[in-house]
């Protein structure tokens, strides 16, 4: 494309073309074939010998029109171009990077210990996933041992984040189908979740409060009862819901049957989570390939049976009970001790000693100016987010900065899911299934 | 087949190289490294695909990951078994086993004068915008892709923003009724 351009470095501001989907009379014989194949996920051969694949519509009766990148059923910024039949959806894709900063890039510029700030604003509604992600590489590179405590720290504040963003799923899921009074519950029990976020992190979201070596600090006073009371009150407002949503005919009939989707296409398509589980596919990591502590507490791992959209919401309404029932153990199981390593390489020397040693006032602006250094190598470790597998890979060259910080976003893989979900459905239906993919934007552009 | 017997070849030379390394068991022939409890297959580039199929059809059902390194500035070395050429540039997937849970990484390394390597998309589709990821990012094809754009930057984007040689930089912010520098 460029190459024939005779000014390649003009800008043309609005040029987006070859990202866009082509018309069906333009794009020509091949091209159809290729984007029906990226719909359908079969290869360009299997399509051809499919021969007139839904009896080929006539080119005048289609129309390709933009749904987003400011449409608020779309979850920020992601805009998806149909091809309609009527109110048909025939084909989708995705186009997307509207939100695209440039976060795996700017990870190569900051320190390990800076590293959390970074990856924290990547999935914005489950910040703490993301920093746990990172510090696991961190520690796996640096080959450091965290103490129990903060093992048990991090599981409580994730699965606290994980009830927090499945709420949050609740209320956007009602919203979109417009039962928007699920949108001012779900609202109102996440922000009692994330008021107890803030009780220990100091801050709503973006905590920075899972770093390299535990947590920046050991839980406050009262964390204990401010959990507790959230516990208590939880479970009756699920209840609620139960009642304002799964129990409710017109809710049931936008959901039931809309977006199946088989587990062999999941798998195909690389889909983690909610997605993956709605097809009847037990994979959750936490049971599977368990990380901090998940092997030592009991909880059942969610699966649905017909692989729709009503499947991964009642997934996500029972996997809130699952972390509920998780942190009730927690409260019980957490051990006492150190909330970070007390290794003097990775950990800045507390406050107190600060006022009295030299030697730690020196190691405190060390740490903090040049940060630790990372043995090279690389490592990948992953954690199971309310989306799914959350991947960090990590190629370290030895200095305090990694060398290459590539973030595996769930919700990126399964937006691909959405053009085979939303195929021969229609636009209202579309809506239901971009909820139920549950993408969160900042994560799926980085 | 041209590129079967390019594996066979590549094969063939690994089983050569077996008896004196005490390392790791060759996968499909490729040798392997393992390094923080992580295993890493490095096949040659044209027996990518055919290896991740072969692969596929064993267990190792999804492909979680398609990413890729830039190698120019890096002063930590690389642990490459015999026989592998470093090049610029490597191609990082992740596959995943639900059988016997465990992951397996394949690493391949791509030169930077021929930037190129076979689809994954016709073996997991899923791949597709991993793949489109890194061709915008480190301006790495994938031979018989179906839509190999950009999917993060511009369309008008110009260079390779994950390349080392790709500066950090910056972009001016305008302001409404800004008067401009001092």
């Amino acid at each position: 494309m460029t190459a024939t351009d005779p000014h390649p470095t003009a800008p043309t501001l609005t040029a987006e073309g070859s990202q866009e989907m082509a018309p069906r009379d333009m794009a020509g014989g091949v091209e159809v074939l290729r984007e029906l194949g990226s719909v359908l996920r079969l290869s360009e051969a299997e399509v051809a010998a499919m021969g007139d694949i839904e009896g080929d519509p006539d080119e005048a009766t289609t129309t390709i029109m933009n749904m987003g990148p400011q449409h608020p059923s779309t979850h920020g910024v992601l805009r998806l171009m149909l091809e309609l039949d009527g109110e048909t959806v025939l084909r989708t894709k995705p186009v997307i990077g509207y939100l695209h900063t440039g976060m795996e890039k700017t990870g190569e510029t900051l320190t390990y210990l800076q590293g959390p700030t970074n990856v924290t604003r990547m999935d914005y509604a489950a910040p703490l996933f993301n920093e746990l992600a990172f510090s696991l590489t961190t520690e796996k590179l640096l080959g450091v041992e965290i103490p129990e405590r903060a093992t048990w720290i991090h599981m409580l504040l994730c699965e606290l984040n994980r009830i927090s963003s499945h709420l949050l799923f609740l209320g956007t899921n009602g919203m979109d189908l417009g039962a928007v009074s699920m949108m001012i519950y779900g609202w109102r029990e996440r922000e009692e979740t994330l008021r107890v976020l803030e009780h220990i992190t100091g801050l709503r979201m973006n905590h920075n409060f899972i770093r390299p070596g535990g947590v920046a600090a050991d839980l406050p006073d009262g964390w204990r009862e401010k959990v507790q009371a959230l516990l208590d009150t939880i479970p009756d407002r699920l209840d609620e819901y139960e009642v304002l949503l799964t129990d409710q005919p017109i809710y049931r009939d936008r959901l039931q049957g809309v977006g199946v989707i088989t587990t062999e296409e999941a798998i195909a398509l690389g889909a983690t989570g909610p997605i993956l589980r709605s097809t009847g596919y037990a994979w959750d990591l936490r049971r599977s390939m368990p990380y901090l502590a998940y092997d030592q507490v009991d909880f059942d791992v969610i699966v649905g049976s017909y692989g729709d959209c009503f499947d991964r919401y009642s997934i996500r309404l029972a996997e809130t009970r699952e972390s509920l029932r998780i942190i009730e153990q927690i409260l019980q199981q957490i051990p006492d001790g150190d909330y970070r390593v007390q290794d003097k390489k990775v950990t800045p020397p507390p406050r107190a000693r600060i006022d009295e040693s030299m030697e730690a006032l020196i190691h405190h602006f060390k740490i903090f100016t040049e940060g630790f250094r990372v043995p090279a190598g690389e490592a990948y470790a992953a954690v199971e987010s309310p989306r799914g597998e959350l991947g960090m890979y990590i190629v370290s060259d030895g200095s305090a900065k990694p060398y290459r910080l590539h973030v595996r976003g769930p919700s990126f893989v399964n937006v691909q899911t959405l053009p085979h979900m939303m195929h021969n459905g229609l636009i209202a239906d579309g809506v239901a299934v971009i909820s139920s993919v549950d993408p969160i934007m900042g994560e799926v552009d980085r | 087949m041209p590129e079967l017997e390019k594996a066979d070849d590549a094969g063939a030379e690994a089983d050569d190289a077996a008896p004196e390394a005490t390392g790791p068991e060759p996968i499909h022939g490729h040798p392997v490294t393992e390094a923080l409890g992580e295993t890493t297959v490095h096949p040659p580039r044209e027996a990518l695909a055919d290896l991740v199929r072969a692969l596929r059809d064993e267990a190792w059902l999804m492909c979680l990951d398609v990413t890729a390194v830039d190698h120019l500035a890096n002063a930590g070395g690389r642990v490459l078994p015999e026989g592998v050429t470093p090049e610029r540039f490597e191609v990082v997937v992740m596959l995943i086993n639900h059988r016997d849970p465990a992951r397996l990484r394949i690493k391949v390394q791509v030169p930077e004068a021929d930037p190129t390597v076979p689809t994954l998309f016709e073996v997991h589709p899923g791949t597709e915008a991993l793949e489109r990821e890194v061709f915008d990012m480190f301006g790495i094809a994938f031979e018989g892709h179906p839509d190999l754009t950009r999917i993060l930057m511009p369309e008008d984007w110009d260079g390779h923003p994950l390349r080392k040689d790709y500066a950090v930089g910056r972009i001016p912010v305008q302001f409404k009724g800004d008067p401009g520098p001092r």
